[in-house]
C-alpha cells in the first residue's frame, strides 16, 4: 500500500520506536522567538546543557519588539525588553543564528523561515509557536511545541512524538474574483469547527490548492492550528521549487539536483490511505468574515449574525451566545455594513508581499474612512524592502494607513500597543479570541483585501463591490 | 515536577468549548522571562473585574468557595487550543490544578501539561456533563478521583470510566522524569542516524 507524504516524512525521520505509536523523531531545524524561545534557551543554560548543532537553529525577534519606526530594545510591552535582551544573550552564548533588530532579515518567524530558505520540503521543523504549521506549505513537516519541548529539541535534535492520524482535505473548484486562501481556510473551520482537525496531520490537496501561489499556500497552512490540526502540509510541486530556488539557505548546484530528486518522491502515493477525507467546493465561496470569538464563528460577508436559538447542540449554542455578548452583536445583523473602528493588515497569516500588493490594489486612489485607525505591518524586513521598492508603502500611507516596521505587532496584545481597547476591528490575523487584540477588542478576521475594502468604507465590506483601482 | 499518582479533589466545571490559552493566561500577564509567578494571571480576563486589576469577579467559578480549592477542571472540548505558550500550563499548575478532564485538548497544550505534572484526561462529553451536574449539587462532598495507575476516573456516583493515555506520557507523569536525560540514553542511536542521514541528505547539514 502507498504512503501519504506525512508518513514518508515520518518514516524518514524516525530514529527509534518508543512503543504504542510514540517514536523518537529527528528534528532538522529549530526556530525560536523572544517570547517563548527566551525561556527555552534560558532553561537549557540553567541545566548546563548545550545546543546540539547550533548552526541548524534560528531565531527572530518578532513578538515583543515594537513596530514603530526608530524602535529600540525598549518596547511598549511592560517588562518586554527583558525578553529581547535575554534572548539575545542566550542565543549568542549558545552560538545559534539570530535575526535581530536592525538586521533586514528580521521579521515574523513563519515569514522569515521560508523566505530565507530555512524551511524546505522534506524537513522536520519545530518552533515554540503554534503557527509553525504555516511552513508545511512547502512540504515541510512542521509543528508548534512548548518551551520545554523546545529545550528537548535543542539539546537532543529529537522529539518523542505520537504518530498522528492522517486527514486529507481536498479544496476543489476555482476561486472567484476577490476570493483568497484566507477565505478557503476560514470556510473549512466554519464548516468543520475549530476542533475538526484535533489529532490529525492534514494534507491540503486538489486543484484549488495546486492553483495557489506559494505565499497563499502559507496563509492556508497558517490557520491549520485554528482547525485543531497537529500539523498540516502541502505536497511540493513546481510552484514550490520555483519559490525556493536561489534563497539564501536553500541547496545550490549539485546538492539542488540531489534535493530536487528527493522532493519529487515526497507527494502522497495514489493508493495512500487517509483516516479521514473532507472535500470543500471553493467555486461558490464568498469572502469570509468572522462574527464571534472562535475562528469557527464565521460566515460569508453576505451573511448575517446567527441566532443561537437555531443551534441544536447545547455546547455550540452557549458558545454562540457568549460570543455575541462579547462582540456586542444581535442575531440577524447583516455583516456587510457593520461599522468598524480600526483595520489591521499584518501577521504570519497575511503580511507577505502578495498580501500587501492585493490590499494596495484596493487602496490605490482611495482613502481610509474618517475615524478609522488603519495599520499595515509587513511580515519581514525583506517584505518591507520589496514593498517599498515598488512603492506600495506610498499607496498605504496616502490612503491613511500607518506603515510599520516588521513584527507580530497588534496580532496580539501584551499590554502595550493596540488597536483600541473595546473597539471593533477588522484584521487579517488568525485569532479572534476574546481579548486577543486587547481587552474588549472585538476582532473580525478576514482577508487583507476585505480588510482594505472595509477600511475604505468604514464598515465590513464585500470586496467584490469595490473594484481594484488601476488609475 | 510533582509526581502524579492519584488525585481525589474538588472539581470546577468550566464547560465552555474551545477555551484557548490566551484565555487561560493572557499575554499581558506574561511579564517576566520566567516559569513562575503566573498563577495570579490565570484566567485573568474572567477572574478579575477590570484588565490589570486584581479585584475579583465574584461570579467567576474559581473565585467561589469551595471551588477555590479545586484541583480538577472539567472542561469543554478543544481545551487549551490556540497559542503554544507553556505559561498556560505553568499558570494552572501554580494555581493548584492537577488534572483537567475534557473531551479533547489542543495538541501543544496537551504536551505542555504532561511536562508540567498536569494530567490531561479525555472522557466523553456526555459523561463530563453528568460529572458537572453531580459536582454542582455539592462540590465539597461530590469529589472526583483520578487514578493514573489504573487509568480510571471515579465519579461521585461511584461510576468508573477508564481513559487512554500514551504510555510514555503516563510514565513521565508518574515518575516525574527528565525527558532530556531519558532521550540522551539513546545518544548513540541519534548520532548513528545523523551519520547515515548526512550521506543521504547532505543539503540539510548547513
Ligand atoms: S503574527 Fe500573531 S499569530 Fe503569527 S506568530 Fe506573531 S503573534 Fe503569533
Amino acid at each position: 500500500m502507498g504512503q501519504t507524504i506525512i508518513e514518508k516524512l515520518w518514516d524518514a525521520h524516525s530514529i527509534a520506536d518508543l512503543g504504542n505509536g510514540n517514536q523518537l523523531i529527528y528534528i532538522d531545524r529549530v526556530f525560536f522567538h523572544e517570547r517563548t524561545g527566551s525561556i527555552a534557551l534560558q532553561g537549557l543554560e540553567a541545566a548546563g546543557r548545550n545546543v546540539r548543532n547550533p548552526e541548524q537553529v534560528f531565531g527572530c525577534m518578532d513578538h515583543i519588539v515594537d513596530t514603530l519606526p526608530g524602535r529600540t530594545d525598549d518596547t511598549m510591552v511592560p517588562g518586554g525588553s527583558a525578553f529581547i535582551t535575554t534572548t539575545r544573550e542566550a542565543a549568542h552564548a549558545a552560538g545559534v543564528n539570530l535575526f535581530d533588530l536592525g538586521d533586514d532579515r528580521q521579521g515574523i518567524v513563519h515569514v522569515v523561515s521560508p523566505e530565507q530558505g530555512i524551511a524546505l520540503p522534506g524537513l522536520t521543523l519545530v518552533c515554540p509557536d503554534s503557527h509553525t504549521c504555516t511552513q508545511g506549505a512547502l512540504g515541510t513537516l512542521a509543528w508548534g511545541i512548548g518551551s520545554t519541548e523546545c529545550e528537548h529539541a535543542l539539546a537532543t535534535k529529537t522529539l518523542a512524538v505520537k504518530k498522528p492520524r492522517f486527514m486529507r482535505v481536498g479544496f476543489t473548484g476555482r476561486l472567484g474574483y476577490g476570493i483568497t486562501a484566507k477565505d478557503m481556510i476560514l470556510h473549512l473551520i466554519g464548516r468543520h469547527t475549530a476542533s475538526g482537525g484535533v489529532g490529525y496531520a492534514i494534507e491540503f490537496a486538489d486543484e484549488a490548492v495546486r492553483a495557489l501561489p506559494m505565499e497563499a499556500r502559507f496563509t492556508l497552512c497558517n490557520m491549520g492550528v485554528e482547525f485543531g490540526a497537529w500539523s498540516c502540509i502541502i505536497a511540493p510541486d513546481q510552484t514550490t521549487y520555483d519559490y525556493i530556488a536561489g534563497r539564501p539557505y536553500a541547496p545550490k548546484d549539485h546538492t539542488w539536483d540531489q534535493a530536487l530528486a528527493y522532493w519529487q518522491s515526497l507527494p502522497s502515493d495514489d493508493d495512500a490511505r487517509f483516516d479521514k477525507e473532507i472535500t470543500i467546493d471553493c467555486s461558490t465561496l464568498a469572502p469570509q468574515v468572522t462574527w464571534g470569538t472562535s475562528p469557527q464563528h464565521e460566515t460569508g460577508i453576505d451573511g448575517m449574525v446567527p441566532n443561537p436559538a437555531n443551534e441544536a447542540d447545547i455546547n455550540h449554542r452557549q458558545s454562540i451566545e457568549r460570543a455575541l455578548e462579547y462582540m456586542g452583536l444581535e442575531p440577524g445583523t447583516q455583516l456587510a455594513g457593520l461599522p468598524i473602528d480600526s483595520a489591521f493588515i499584518g501577521s504570519c497569516t497575511n503580511s507577505r508581499l502578495s498580501d500587501l500588493r492585493s490590499a494596495a490594489g484596493i487602496l490605490k486612489g482611495r482613502k481610509v474612512a474618517a475615524g478609522v485607525k488603519a495599520i499595515c505591518v509587513p511580515g519581514s524586513g525583506q517584505v518591507k524592502k520589496a514593498a517599498e521598492a515598488e512603492g506600495l508603502h506610498r499607496i498605504f500611507t496616502e490612503a491613511g494607513f500607518e506603515w510599520r516596521e516588521p513584527g507580530c505587532s497588534m496580532c496580539f496584545y501584551a499590554g502595550g500597543d493596540n488597536l483600541g481597547l473595546g473597539k471593533r476591528t477588522v484584521s487579517s490575523t488568525n485569532r479572534n479570541f476574546e481579548n486577543r487584540q486587547g481587552p474588549g477588542t472585538k476582532t473580525h478576521l478576514a482577508s487583507p483585501t476585505t480588510v482594505a475594502a472595509s477600511a475604505v468604507r468604514g464598515c465590513l465590506t464585500d470586496v467584490r463591490t469595490l473594484e481594484p483601482n488601476h488609475g | 515536577m510533582d509526581k502524579f499518582t492519584t488525585v481525589r479533589a474538588i472539581a470546577a466545571p468550566l464547560l465552555r468549548i474551545n477555551i484557548d490559552t490566551d484565555a487561560i493566561i493572557p499575554s499581558r500577564e506574561m511579564k517576566r522571562v520566567s516559569k513562575q509567578g503566573l498563577g495570579e494571571g490565570l484566567f485573568s480576563a474572567w477572574r478579575y473585574t477590570k484588565p490589570g486589576s486584581r479585584d475579583e469577579n465574584p461570579d467567576f467559578i474559581l473565585n467561589r468557595e469551595p471551588y477555590r480549592q479545586a484541583q480538577i477542571l472539567l472542561a469543554g472540548k478543544n481545551f487549551g487550543c490556540g497559542s503554544s505558550r507553556e505559561h498556560a500550563a505553568w499558570a494552572l499548575a501554580e494555581w493548584g490544578i492537577r488534572a483537567i478532564i475534557a473531551p479533547s485538548f489542543g495538541a501543544i497544550f496537551h504536551s505542555n501539561c504532561v511536562r508540567n505534572g498536569i494530567l490531561p484526561t479525555t472522557l466523553a462529553d456526555q459523561r463530563i456533563q453528568t460529572l458537572a451536574l453531580l459536582v454542582q449539587e455539592d462540590p465539597k462532598k461530590n469529589q472526583i478521583e483520578i487514578d493514573l495507575g489504573t487509568c480510571i476516573v471515579t465519579g461521585p456516583d461511584g461510576h468508573t470510566d477508564s481513559f487512554d493515555i500514551a504510555p510514555s506520557d503516563r510514565e513521565m507523569l508518574m515518575e516525574g522524569l527528565d525527558a532530556i536525560a531519558v532521550t540522551m540514553k539513546r545518544d548513540d542511536e541519534i548520532l548513528a542516524f545523523q551519520a547515515r542521514d548526512r550521506l543521504k541528505r547532505p543539503w540539510i547539514y548547513l
